[in-house]
């Protein structure tokens, strides 16, 4: 029965390495990206484009901007398509990716119950609204979970002269979640919360949540593409990663991004020609 | 009522999608259990019926990894199967795979403690008449295992519960990758944190009344076969 128990549990391994194998052998590829993009849907709509065009299956693994370059770095991701800038551009320079690519942009909006403790509702001044909020001790999610809008909420908070570590209250809840759960407890606990426009058009349990500031330049909200680095994790599979980054930018890609709407809206503004962005 | 609206519609309209998940959620679930009785099941009467130094601390460490965090089994695995990791080789993580093999993790300690109390209390029960029939210590694992085969099922629908209810360790090594490793679980996880509650409750519901019919079956074989064997 050993023996026979022994050489069961061979035939299982050796399946599963198997399995494994077939799927890298398929032209299919993983791609590291953040949840605002699947969450919105936007992957939905071009990637199946990208697939008639190619036959090429992009695997999405949706994680926050962190994460995602965390997955790549390990070399468990292809491509990875992000949304902040520094720790892109950090990325690149310690060499886990090979170059980066601008893809497009939307802007991120200051959510808030619809009470409005803080006073702040139809300002277009991002960091004066957040010195209110923390001056009335109005409540507020943060992400907590160094995905690209922490990051950008985090530097607005420097940017109105907050040091958030040392400065936060009762009032600043770090939740260490994702966009959408981020939005579900705002919305549960009438607080104010930062979040990228594509969730939050996409998002539905909205409640009495409103968008309180949008329209601040300082809200801008650019995405990257980059292949991971053959030259540090042989097992990337560079060709098939940089055909879906070359469609990404490609007239076709930057067209088929930005006729996803939903209600009418557009989600996401394209702009690989910018290469300042 | 929009709840109830949601879950029906999606059982009543056959979608592909719905299916495709359902469909990889027993392959991944069973899988696990298959694989854990395998392993489970000899461990738990081999502890049953030998004597060996720290017998009694490995029966308390295989109870308390009945309760192995989810989460922290996800990690490991993903540790162990990245591809900066000792089996990144194999290019296992972000597969259906790497999923079995994180709930094989989870339910093997549940599958092996359960058989061990099982067949621990067979053998109180029938010492004398194994003893007279002068089994070997093989004979005697063999013999108490098919006797214990009905109450045996029981462990296993206990791991399989773990299993098909578990979504921390299976996100973390599978991805939730659409129409690859998205499982009822994960597709739940993701649906509540879009914000889409009636989809989620109704992708739930769906999900325990799997779960229900998978145990009406085991329970009709059991049934079954204990009316076959008299």
């Amino acid at each position: 029965m050993k023996m026979f128990t022994r050489r069961l549990l061979i035939a299982v391994t050796a399946s599963l390495v198997f399995a494994g194998h077939a799927v890298a052998q398929d032209k299919s590829i993983v791609m590291a990206s953040t949840t605002s993009t699947q969450d919105s849907g936007l992957f939905g709509h071009i990637l199946p484009m990208f697939k008639a065009r190619t036959g090429i299956d992009v695997k999405v693994v949706a994680q926050g901007t962190g994460q995602a370059l965390d997955t790549a770095r390990r070399g468990d991701a292809d491509v990875v398509f992000v949304h902040a800038k520094p720790a892109e551009e950090k990325f690149v320079a310690e060499g886990f990716g090979v170059k980066r690519y601008p893809v497009m942009y939307n802007d991120f909006i200051l959510i808030g119950p619809k009470s409005d403790p803080a006073g702040i509702k139809g300002s277009k001044d991002i960091v004066a609204a957040l010195g209110t909020i923390k001056a009335r001790g109005a409540d507020f999610i943060s992400r907590g979970d160094k995905s690209g809008t922490h990051q950008a909420e985090l530097n607005l908070w420097k940017v109105a002269g907050i040091d958030i570590a040392k400065d936060k209250g009762p009032w600043y809840k770090e939740i260490g979640q994702g966009m959408g759960a981020a939005l579900n407890t705002a919305s549960a606990s009438n607080a104010y919360v930062l979040a990228d426009r594509g969730t939050w058009l996409s998002f539905k349990n909205r409640g009495d949540l409103l968008i309180s500031v949008e329209g601040d330049k300082r809200l801008f909200n650019q995405y990257g593409v980059m292949l991971v680095n053959p030259e540090k994790h042989p097992s990337v599979k560079k060709d098939l990663g940089q055909q879906l980054i070359d469609w990404l930018v490609s007239a076709e890609g930057q067209k088929a991004i930005a006729e996803y709407k939903i209600n009418g809206e557009q989600l996401f503004y394209p702009n690989a020609s910018d290469s300042g962005a | 009522m929009p709840n109830d609206a949601t879950a029906l519609q999606l059982v009543l309209s056959g979608d592909p999608a719905l299916f495709a998940i359902v469909r990889l959620s027993l392959y991944v679930s069973l899988s696990a259990v298959v694989l854990a009785a395998l392993i489970g099941i000899p461990l738990g009467a081999l502890v049953a019926l030998t004597k060996f130094p720290g017998r009694q601390g490995v029966i308390v460490l295989l109870n308390a990894l009945m309760g192995l965090p989810p989460v922290v089994v996800g990690l490991a695995v993903y540790l162990a199967l990245s591809r900066s990791g000792p089996l990144g080789a194999f290019g296992l993580l972000f597969t259906p795979g790497a999923m079995i093999i994180a709930q094989t993790v989870l339910v093997t300690p549940i599958i092996a403690a359960l058989t061990r109390q099982t067949i621990e209390d067979l053998w109180i029960e029938y010492r004398d008449e194994l003893t007279a029939m002068n089994l070997g210590p093989l004979g005697r694992v063999t013999a108490l295992i098919w006797d214990a085969r009905f109450s045996l099922v029981t462990a296993l629908l206990a791991g399989f519960g773990r299993a098909a209810a578990e979504v921390g360790a299976i996100i973390i090594v599978g991805g939730n990758i659409e129409g690859f490793t998205r499982t009822m679980t994960t597709a739940i996880a993701l649906e509540t944190s879009k914000g889409d509650l009636p989809l989620a409750v109704g992708l739930g519901l769906v999900l325990i009344a799997i779960v229900i019919a998978v145990n009406a079956l085991a329970w009709t074989a059991r049934r079954a076969g204990e009316r076959l064997a008299g």
